[in-house]
């Protein structure tokens, strides 16, 4: 059924699979994710590390280690099939169509060219422009990412900027050609939180502006709460719930989101010098074959069924949590 | 009560190379910094990287010579007393555990390394003691002869606690120490950390740049900006009422895990200051949306600025008390 939602999806994730072989065996990153994104959304991807979430955004951008291997029931970038599609033709979607801002701005900015030829270089590639018309769509573009003076700062190079600037210029690059879809992974994690403010701001409002999907990789829970219309929360590889910002904040299904919701400190909430809540135990190991629930070494409520498969439950387009509690005990 | 831990007018600068032809800059890293830390307290420092806070924290560790000023401990300067002095009574936790723990090295060995260093004891009471405050972290005896690569992140940084604690040391000066680790474990350290300042009876100097941990663990918090202390109060009173602009823009960035709040705007602009060139005045005025027309000329001072306030602020928007009199300046009356 091709209903009016499925259509306006601008990317539409199912069953997505990434594995990578290793010495040890075949780690499976990510194991069988369905999400998708609509025009003007932003969905936040939220997992501590580990938990495939850069993996996931990397598959979807085509961009993994030729180590990895990717599968997927399905895998559309506006309406077109990406596992299908040719790597020109991906090429081709990249930096035009989606775009992607990295978490460390100064290792994803080439040091030896100017602000300015990185800028311009993927417009005057994709949309056959001139190097003027390249030039004044970057000083447009630094001007909307509020940079000032943003003719000179076109000569600079990355290491004359600050964190924060640098960031901007991912931002910039990232919308030169308009893109329909912005993947983001974990772009304020390594500033500080004042300029962590600004960016994430200054993302949002973008957002807003040109109606863009938005695709939000993150481990901040803060973050995801001030900026996600939609919440996936993964964990060892799987999507254990998802649904709205406010559904998963304000009643989180799964117990390993209700577990990181309480280890975090939160200024007028949490007592000081109180008890956080703990997730005992680790990760299990992502290299062959899991059963069952993913979290349940780690769950108070684990029961003998959690070994055997786990679906997801809820409303089909609403809330959704892989348990096999229909409620979880207070 | 007499400060256990102290820091008078510490200056700390460094020599950057200006180039081929230019003279070297000095980079004022710590700027002139007062603090007393008291016996049981947590003393939290924030601010932003790049502020001095972990520049600060190894001239309190001794591990850095100040430029000027001193570090005191129980009034003693540190700098006439040995290493190994200094480092019984005083011991560092590290961000990274990746980095700050030797691969090569058992944990037990790990652990010792500071009996070891100090002659305490043979090597079996030593790997006993040791032992023992692996399994008061939190690791089971098990896992004594194992190698940090064996670990998780979390594992390590309680390693990096338990050698810290061997020695029984007063003060701990924690630098950033759960800000390489995800939030459920950086929830289990934090437990930790607080069980065992009541069980040793210790006192923290915690730095961090997460506000949220900070007015989790800290009693008191000095706010730095530039290698400056720009305010220093009790937590609960700095978190309720923040009287610097650069606090305040701090406390409003902090992302509580609130949907439908939105993104706070700062107010602060993007003139980030270069440290090796700071700002004339108060070297936060080029940012501040409070700004007076004396902030870009005036350096203000860090004081008590009313009778009832509980701590200090540099900043002109507060002016200060004047200072009580000494009596050789008011003389003998005739």
């Amino acid at each position: 059924m091709m209903t009016e939602e499925v259509h306006d999806r601008i990317l539409d994730v199912e069953n997505l699979s990434v594995d990578i072989a290793t010495r040890h065996g075949t780690l499976h990153a990510v194991r069988q994710i369905s999400l998708h994104v609509k025009r003007g959304e932003t969905l936040c991807i939220v997992g501590e590390s580990g938990c495939g979430k850069s993996m996931t955004s990397l598959a979807i951008m085509g961009l993994l280690p030729k180590t990895a291997h990717r599968a997927a029931d399905r895998l559309t970038f506006m309406g077109e099939n990406l596992s299908r599609a040719s790597p020109q033709r991906v090429n081709a979607l990249r930096g035009s169509h989606m775009a992607m801002i990295f978490q460390e701005p100064m290792t994803a900015l080439n040091p030896a060219y100017t602000i300015g030829e990185q800028l311009m270089e993927s417009y005057i590639h994709h949309r056959k422009s001139t190097k003027i018309q390249a030039r004044d769509r970057a000083i447009e573009l630094l001007g909307k990412v509020g940079i000032a003076s943003a003719a000179e700062r076109l000569d600079q190079y990355p290491h004359q900027l600050s964190g924060g600037l640098r960031q901007r210029v991912m931002i910039a690059m990232a919308l030169m050609c308009g893109p329909d879809l912005l993947v983001a992974d974990e772009p304020s994690t390594a500033l500080d939180v004042t300029i962590q403010a600004q960016i994430l701001r200054l993302l949002a409002d973008l957002q807003k502006e040109l109606g863009i999907a938005m695709v939000l990789i993150t481990h901040d829970l803060g973050v995801v709460a001030r900026i996600a219309h939609r919440v996936v929360v993964m964990y060892a590889g799987e999507v254990v719930e998802e649904g709205s910002a406010i559904e998963l904040f304000s009643t989180p299904h799964h117990p390993y989101t209700r577990g990181l919701l309480r280890c975090i400190p939160v200024p007028g909430r949490t007592v000081p010098g109180g008890k956080l809540g703990l997730i005992p135990g680790t990760v299990p190991s992502l290299i062959g074959e899991l059963e069952g629930c993913s979290f349940r070494e780690r769950c108070e409520f684990a029961q003998p069924r959690c070994a055997e498969t786990v679906d997801m439950r809820g409303e089909p387009a609403g809330q959704r949590w892989r348990c096999i509690l229909e409620e979880l005990p207070a | 009560m007499s400060a256990l831990l102290q820091a008078h007018g510490l200056t700390r600068t460094f020599k950057m190379s200006g180039g081929l032809f230019r003279a070297n800059r000095l980079l004022h890293a710590v700027n002139g910094v007062d603090l007393a830390i008291y016996k049981g307290d947590v003393l939290g420092i924030v601010g932003e990287s790049g502020c001095g806070k972990s520049t600060l924290a190894r001239m309190l560790l001794g591990l850095t010579p100040p430029s000027s000023g001193s570090v005191t401990l129980d009034g003693q300067d540190i700098h006439t007393m040995s290493r190994q002095a200094v480092a019984r009574r005083v011991q560092p936790v590290f961000q990274d555990p990746y980095s700050s723990l030797n691969p090569r090295r058992t944990l037990a060995s790990i652990v010792a390394l500071p009996l070891e260093v100090h002659a305490m004891g043979n090597a079996s009471a030593r790997r006993v003691k040791a032992i023992d405050m692996l399994e008061r972290v939190g690791l089971p005896a098990r896992l004594a002869d194992h190698t940090p690569g064996q670990l998780s992140g979390g594992q390590r940084q309680r390693v990096a606690i338990a050698r810290a604690l061997v020695m029984r040391p007063e003060v701990v000066i924690c630098d950033e120490p759960t800000s390489a680790l995800d939030v459920s474990v950086q929830a289990q350290i934090l437990n930790l950390l607080l069980d065992l300042r009541s069980e040793f009876n210790l006192t923290y100097v915690f730095i961090s740049h997460n506000l949220a941990v900070v007015e989790h663990i800290a009693t008191e918090v000095a706010v730095m900006y530039l290698g400056k202390v720009v305010e220093q109060s009790p937590t609960a009173a700095l978190f309720t009422q923040p009287r610097h602009p650069y606090t305040q823009a701090l406390l409003a960035s902090v992302l509580t895990p609130e949907p439908g709040l939105g993104i706070p705007e700062t107010g602060l602009g993007l003139t980030f200051p270069d440290p090796l060139n700071p700002p004339a005045g108060c070297s936060f005025h080029p940012r501040c949306p409070q700004r007076l027309a004396q902030c870009a000329s005036a350096i203000p001072v860090l004081g008590r600025f009313a009778e009832q306030a509980s701590g200090r602020v540099a900043c002109h928007l507060y002016p200060l008390l004047p200072r009580p009199l000494t009596r050789s300046v008011t003389g003998p009356t005739p």
